[in-house]
């Protein structure tokens, strides 16, 4: 058999739930990232009705995204946006590197952006001698401490605040050390401000892409997303491709549906809005505006009916946020970008089921993530999709590595199973065999894992079915 | 017994004991057909009955789990309403067996089976009407919702219907009542590690709810969850509700 799983996720499992500070920071954010939520969309009927139109507007994008993408393409050329395409996240990097060696930017400002993080664009840009700077608070406060986002919205959100004290005090020169909320946003804000002032060539994300406008639309709540696309000569927007919708009057539902479920805010103090560079008699904003639309699998995922609604996420986090799996082990155990249930079926069908596929295995199916889901991805049903696929009995499968966990000893099992459950005869005697074994249930295999925790059940002395029929209820 | 007012009820429907129940929680198997019968309807039992098929559905063995599927739905064949102890087996074949039959010959006949699936206690509250008189002592209890139960079939308000009817019971919720208790099926013994933090939890907020019973109408959860406690030597009973509201009510 063998697999490939390129991370020791039982390891990261184990070390994050013995993290008692970890687990004790992640419940309380968890907690109020929860309940502000719930305070933004206090009405159970009309959430259900803007869950319903987010999910038509992201539905019908998909069911056209070449047009509405080509349309994109036209409409922010037609604006003076430099559109470049990358298959994959390799070229995505070569394009963004162009860019700053033909502007001979030895720094480039970042806002916040997870397609970047995909890219390990810091990483490349390092190799490559220039040098990336997080803006977003929280990317700021992880990459001194050379860390990634353990959280799509709020990446520091594994520290408390007087762990972030610490790192200022350790990592920036000259910094006392202060667990002062004000005093610590002051310090990075200085720190940043002079990036900011001296950088060329600036980075962001992309939240909406609106096809018929030919706009990028960006959401922040601290400004330096504003800074990163309009203080730099260049402005570099990075996507995936799943991030274009069709019309400008899609935004509102999408918008309140995002800024309300990732962070509880009816509206994010800064909404951004980019559809052109600079403009002959305007005095300033960049003078190029790049967008970079990255691929990286989700062409391969758009082409299956079922595995597409993958690409419906709005990333706005909250299913992280209502993990009960997530609010225990964090971020960084899931050992990819995107991390917790958005994450178990993104990670899985872009890394290929042998390096990812385990991801899949770490959900109770409790459907919390499903239920909150702003455009109603049905993630359980598409976490057992990818189980189904890792064994791949009927040779359906579609994700890469289909079929990798396939194993004799664990198919004999379900059938065994099966046999048990479908024919009465064997039932009967299985559970007769079971019932005279009681409480001495030999304490292997799945048994073995149970028992660290739990006692084991204690089978009944006569199963149900003996009952039944010992009292007299009607059979047919 | 009083006369019965609600006269369009069916006079006979099916029991679908659930595999867990069969092997482990008989007793509250029993007490969920004596309920039902006590409100006038007779409970019949198809022998042929095994497993809803869940434990393979949520593994990646599809396969198995239709073959499995197709013998419950063979066994229930008569157009009577089956009455599921469990939100979790109920939410399978209401919701699931459709999908797992979706382009194959049998996906009318899953659908006409799903249409007939109820949650025992949604089919007490909503159907039978059924109201108890609670005879039992004073006592303080818990309740543990079942995720499908909650999110997939949408009755766990008919439950607490029931533990209401029960005047000298005081009911104090958790304080993370809809948070998984870590059970899962085979999750729990697939991230053993995750699925035993998760249900210690559960087991701390019972704790400090001061409950001296914890009641559940999932036989997964009660087992994954009495399961820790014993390991833990917590002295918190947990009860199917079913057997705890038989015991105190005799059906009246």
């Amino acid at each position: 058999m063998g697999t490939k799983t390129s991370f020791d996720f039982a390891g990261n499992i184990e070390g994050a739930l013995k993290d008692d500070q970890l687990r004790r920071n992640l419940r309380k954010a968890m907690d109020i990232l929860v309940e502000k939520r719930h305070t933004v969309f206090p009405d159970s009927n009309e959430l259900q009705q803007l869950r319903a139109a987010g999910n038509a507007i992201k539905r019908r994008a998909l069911q056209q995204l070449p047009q509405l993408l080509e349309q994109l393409e036209a409409n922010c050329t037609a604006n003076g946006i430099q559109v470049h395409w990358a298959e994959d996240t390799a070229q995505a990097n070569r394009i963004v590197l162009d860019i700053m060696r033909r502007h001979e930017a030895p720094a480039i400002v970042k806002g916040k952006s997870m397609v970047s993080e995909e890219m390990h664009l810091n990483h490349f840009l390092a190799e490559q001698g220039i040098e990336a700077v997080e803006t977003d608070l929280g990317e700021f406060i992880i990459q001194l401490n050379h860390e990634t986002p353990s959280h799509i919205i709020v990446p520091a959100i594994h520290k408390n605040k007087d762990e972030v004290a610490t790192i200022f005090h350790e990592k920036l020169a000259d910094t006392p050390y202060t667990e002062d909320v004000e005093e610590l946003t002051a310090i990075a804000r200085r720190a940043l401000r002079k990036r900011f002032a001296s950088a060329k060539v600036g980075l962001s994300g992309v939240n909406f892409a609106i096809a018929e406008t030919g706009t990028l639309l960006l959401v922040e709540n601290e400004g330096n997303g504003r800074m990163c696309t309009t203080a730099p000569d260049v402005h570099v927007a990075v996507m995936g491709l799943e991030k274009v919708v069709a019309k400008l009057s899609d935004v509102p539902p999408l918008l309140r549906l995002l800024t309300g479920s990732a962070t509880g805010q009816i509206i994010t103090t800064y909404v951004n809005m980019i559809t052109s560079p600079r403009k002959n008699d305007e005095q300033d904003g960049p003078k190029e505006v790049h967008l970079v639309i990255l691929d990286n699998g989700r062409s391969r995922i758009l082409a299956d009916p079922q595995l597409r609604e993958t690409l419906l996420c709005i990333r706005c986090g909250t299913c992280l946020n209502h993990c009960p799996v997530y609010v225990r082990i964090g971020g960084h155990a899931y050992g990819h970008v995107y991390p917790g249930p958005i994450g178990k079926i993104l990670t899985p069908q872009m890394e290929g089921l042998e390096r990812a596929g385990v991801l899949a295995t770490a959900s109770s199916l409790c459907g919390a993530c499903g239920e909150v889901c702003p455009v109603k991805i049905p993630i359980p049903d598409l976490i057992r999709r990818l189980r189904n696929e890792s064994y791949d009995q009927e040779q359906t499968a579609v994700v890469d590595g289909g079929g990798y966990k396939q194993n004799l000893a664990e198919t004999m099992v379900w059938r065994g199973w099966e046999l048990a459950n479908r024919v009465p005869a064997i039932h009967e005697m299985g559970t007769r065999l079971a019932g005279a074994m009681g409480k001495h249930l030999p304490k292997v295999g799945p048994l073995k894992q149970w028992t660290c925790v739990r006692n084991t059940p204690r089978l009944a002395r006569s199963t149900l079915h003996e009952r039944v029929r010992n009292e007299g209820v009607s059979h047919e | 017994m009083p006369p019965r007012t609600n006269g369009d009820q069916p006079n006979k429907v099916y029991f679908f004991g659930t595999c867990l129940m069969d092997a482990v929680y008989p007793d509250a198997g029993i007490a969920a057909i004596r309920l039902l019968q006590s409100q006038g309807v007779e409970v019949v039992f198809p022998p042929q009955q095994s497993c809803c098929g869940q434990p393979a559905y949520n593994s990646g063995f599809v396969k198995q789990a239709r073959a499995v599927a197709r013998t419950q739905i063979q066994a229930f064949a008569k157009p009577y309403p089956i009455v599921v102890p469990s939100g979790s087996c109920a939410g399978m074949m209401k919701h699931h067996y459709p999908d797992l039959f979706a382009g194959r010959k049998e996906e009318a006949a899953a659908r006409r089976f799903a249409g007939r699936v109820y949650e025992l206690f949604e089919y007490l509250v909503t159907v039978l009407k059924a109201t108890f008189e609670d005879r039992g002592d004073p006592t303080t209890v818990t309740w543990h919702s079942s995720c499908h139960a909650l999110r997939e079939m949408n009755v766990v308000q008919h439950a607490k219907t029931l533990i209401a009817q029960l005047k000298n019971v005081t009911l104090v919720e958790l304080a993370r009542e809809t948070e998984c208790c870590g059970f899962g099926g085979t999750f729990a013994v697939k991230q053993p590690a995750i699925s035993a933090a998760m249900v210690k939890d559960k087991v701390a907020d019972i704790r400090r709810t001061g409950a001296t019973t914890l009641l559940a109408g999932d036989c997964g959860c009660l087992m994954n969850i009495t399961g820790a406690m014993a390991h833990d030597g917590v002295a918190v009973e947990g009860r199917h509700l079913a057997e705890f509201l038989w015991e105190r009510t005799n059906g009246h």
